[in-house]
């Protein structure tokens, strides 16, 4: 039994097949309240309600031909989507998901929440390279913007995740959940870091307004321009898993975590993240995309002040407390 | 570092065939060259072989969405040219479609700006919005883009009473939508953050480099044909030229959606007070020779047509200048030492239509040095010399499955 848990932590929940479902379930999600907002109806044919219609994606682009551009370098071009859908895979064992009450799970030690935020943004690093080694014009330029972009979002988010680490007094993302559940008041101190926890993650994410690295309308496809067929694939379930963890990790730091155990646990895990994703797509409805000195100076300017004052109302309340 | 980077003839921000040559120092556009000549259509030629009433409709096929403006302008040419005086409930009428036209066509373009910009909800709520005024058209014209409303001495289709009420009900719901867009393009952040300030024209410039439409009304100049040379019924008609000072894409947009309330308001005046009688009268055959330029004010600014008669049925020579060609010459000034996500917004500010625009294709030779002159067949053959050196075994194309 020992073993067992590991392996189906592993596989099943919340490792990949869990993951897979429910990040293509999410992506349905978000594209449908995103035209719903626009006053579209959104996908509609395949399952019910278009409810396949993600699915349906990524096995049309698995079947369609792979093409490697003659000067790229092969052996990173093919690894690079293999590497990041792993990277961010990682990532969501260490999601506190299957915890009972304060009883910490296999994998969960302190200092996790770094871990989790560094591997979320290992992605970042990999789609640059991606780009750089396309040897085309358009992808190096989206892979320039990709680290341009990193400078802005990755410290407010690092600092507005870091805020409620600090009033929790414990970096280990159960222990922040388990604190939450104790003292839901205190989770409305944190309501500025997470708002911009969300921003950042809007941006992390590459999505309107911060969908500057592959703006179809100025570089093409950006970073991704020459990718296609089954790396292409990996890329778009890529993103989509990384919605789901970093929902999941604003889930799990700001709004309590997922209490109860495996099934109470699994509802809350649904309920929070989509209320996540739907502020997420709230945001990418309500804007236009910005440009990229514009995205520095805003998060400059606004986030990252934010965040510091965040973590000064956290350490005021903290010293008050104790 | 400095790069040159050739966005088109095929790019997804471009929506017709159009080469921008740019010279790049990391994400500022320092040089930039339009390269035009891929939709070539011999339309000038074609219409020397046709008569005059085919003529109407050679002409309303140079552009899909001003296509009223180019028959219309025409249409007034050859009138002129007859010395045929037009029936006046076919003039309120023409001017109705042209009206309506300009309405779908600007919001179109508010559709494209807001794509380009990256804001696609404001994309989806106008061509939403832009549907109104197409099935409007369709219901006068029995067509969505080639109208065929225009014959010498007034127009083909009569507005009955019906339509006329169901347009005007129509308004009423499109005036509080722009109302919401004039609103939404003054105060969302991101998107006043991305237009403005961007592509920068100034008066002087606009002047010398012979901009025409919003373009130019932008920059802050009152110049309007419908105005300043009226034609059709415009001269009975209360309106002001719409214009802003910003001199950027956030003033052509913002002087976009003024002319879209100022549409309305011709309109509702043109439809309650559409006068009775014929909406056509007869008109000759042949035309005596003689020579005319015909101005119109187009959705994208000043169009004009000069026709040359030689006392046959057919026209010895006509000459089209869409507003797109006037603009050229500001969009390379406003490109350069912008941004590269600015390009897209730039180009579509001017609203372009390239296929309109080409006329004419002269082939340089290479002598800028920057580009060859192949021909069919020796395209061919260096495609034939490239693929027999690669070796289709080691490339293993199969089927994923």
């Amino acid at each position: 039994m020992a073993i067992l848990k590991p392996i189906l932590y592993i596989l099943v929940y919340p490792g990949l097949l869990f993951l897979m479902v429910y990040s293509t379930f999410c992506e349905w999600f978000d594209r449908k309240l995103y035209a719903r907002m626009q006053n579209r109806i959104g996908p509609l044919h395949t399952g019910r309600a278009g409810i396949l219609q993600p699915v349906a994606d990524i096995i049309k682009l698995f079947a369609k031909e792979d093409i490697v551009p003659e000067q790229a370098d092969k052996r990173m071009f093919s690894a690079l989507p293999v590497f990041a859908l792993a990277i961010v895979c990682t990532a969501a064992l260490y999601l506190p998901v299957w915890h009972y009450g304060a009883a910490p799970s296999f994998i969960s030690f302190p200092g996790d929440l770094i871990v989790v935020v560094y591997l979320l943004s290992l992605p970042t690093l990999i789609f640059f390279l991606a780009g750089w080694h396309s040897t085309n014009y358009f992808s190096a330029i989206g892979g320039v913007r990709v680290l341009t972009m990193l400078f802005g979002y990755e410290i407010p988010l690092l600092l507005a995740l870091l805020s409620p680490a600090v009033l929790a007094g414990s970096w280990r993302l159960v222990e922040i959940a388990v604190f939450y559940q104790n003292h839901p008041l205190l989770m409305l101190a944190n309501v500025i870091g997470f708002f911009i926890a969300v921003i950042c993650l809007q941006a992390k994410l590459e999505r309107v307004p911060f969908d500057i690295p592959h703006a179809e309308t100025e570089i093409v496809g950006g970073q991704f321009t020459e990718y296609s067929g089954k790396k292409l694939a990996f890329f778009r379930l890529l993103g989509d898993i990384e919605m789901v963890v970093g929902a999941g990790l604003i889930a799990a730091v700001f709004l309590g975590g997922f209490p109860g155990g495996l099934l109470p646990g699994l509802a809350w895990f649904i309920v929070k993240t989509l209320f996540i994703i739907f502020l997420l797509a709230a945001l990418r409805a309500a804007t236009s995309r910005i440009r990229i000195d514009q995205m520095i100076s805003f998060s400059w300017r606004w986030l990252a002040p934010l965040a510091v004052l965040q973590l000064f109302i956290v350490i005021i309340i903290k010293g008050s407390a104790s | 570092m400095e790069y040159k980077v050739s966005l088109g003839p095929q790019h997804p921000a471009l929506h017709e065939a159009v080469s921008l040559r740019m010279t790049l120092d990391g994400e500022v556009i320092r040089d930039a060259d339009l390269k035009l000549g891929y939709s070539h259509r011999g339309i000038e030629k074609l219409a020397e072989e046709r008569s005059y009433i085919q003529n109407i409709y050679l002409t309303e096929r140079i552009c899909g969405i001003c296509s009223h403006s180019h028959t219309t302008c025409f249409t007034q040419g050859v009138e002129q040219l007859m010395e045929l005086v037009p029936a006046r409930r076919g003039l309120y009428i023409r001017t109705i479609i042209a009206e309506l036209e300009r309405v779908h066509s600007h919001l179109l373009w508010l559709g494209v700006a807001g794509q380009e910009a990256g804001f696609e909800s404001f994309f989806m709520y106008t061509w939403r919005d832009r549907e109104v005024i197409m099935d409007i058209l369709e219901w006068i014209s029995g067509n969505r883009v080639h109208y065929a409303m225009n014959i010498f001495g007034g127009v083909r289709r009569d507005i009955d009473e019906l339509q006329r009420k169901k347009i005007l009900d129509s308004l009423e719901l499109l005036k509080k939508r722009t109302d919401y867009y004039l609103n939404l393009a003054a105060s969302e952040p991101t998107f006043v953050g991305r237009l403005a300030g961007v592509g920068k024209l100034s008066r002087e410039d606009a002047i010398a480099l012979c901009a025409v439409g919003p373009t130019l009304r932008a920059s802050g100049i009152a110049s309007d044909v419908r105005r300043d040379d009226p034609y059709a019924v415009y001269s009975e008609m209360p309106f002001e030229v719409a214009t802003a000072d910003s001199c950027d894409v956030l003033g052509r947009a913002v002087v976009r959606i003024k002319e879209l309330i100022s549409s309305y308001a011709m309109l509702e005046f043109l439809l309650k007070n559409l006068p009775e009688g014929p909406f056509k009268v007869k008109a000759p055959r042949k035309v005596k020779p003689n020579e005319v330029y015909s101005r119109y004010e187009a959705p994208r600014g000043e169009n004009v047509h000069y026709i040359k008669s030689n006392g046959s049925d057919k026209p010895e020579r006509l000459k089209v200048r869409a507003p797109t060609l006037a603009n050229y010459a500001a969009t390379i000034a406003m490109l350069k030492n912008g941004f590269i996500a600015d390009i897209p917004l730039i180009f579509a500010a001017i609203d372009p239509c390239i296929c309109c625009a080409e006329r004419l294709v002269q082939l340089d030779d290479g002598r800028r040095g920057d580009s060859r002159v192949l021909s069919f067949s020796q395209l061919r053959a260096m495609a034939n010399e490239r693929a027999k050196k690669i070796d289709f075994k080691k490339r293993k194309i199969a089927w994923p499955f």
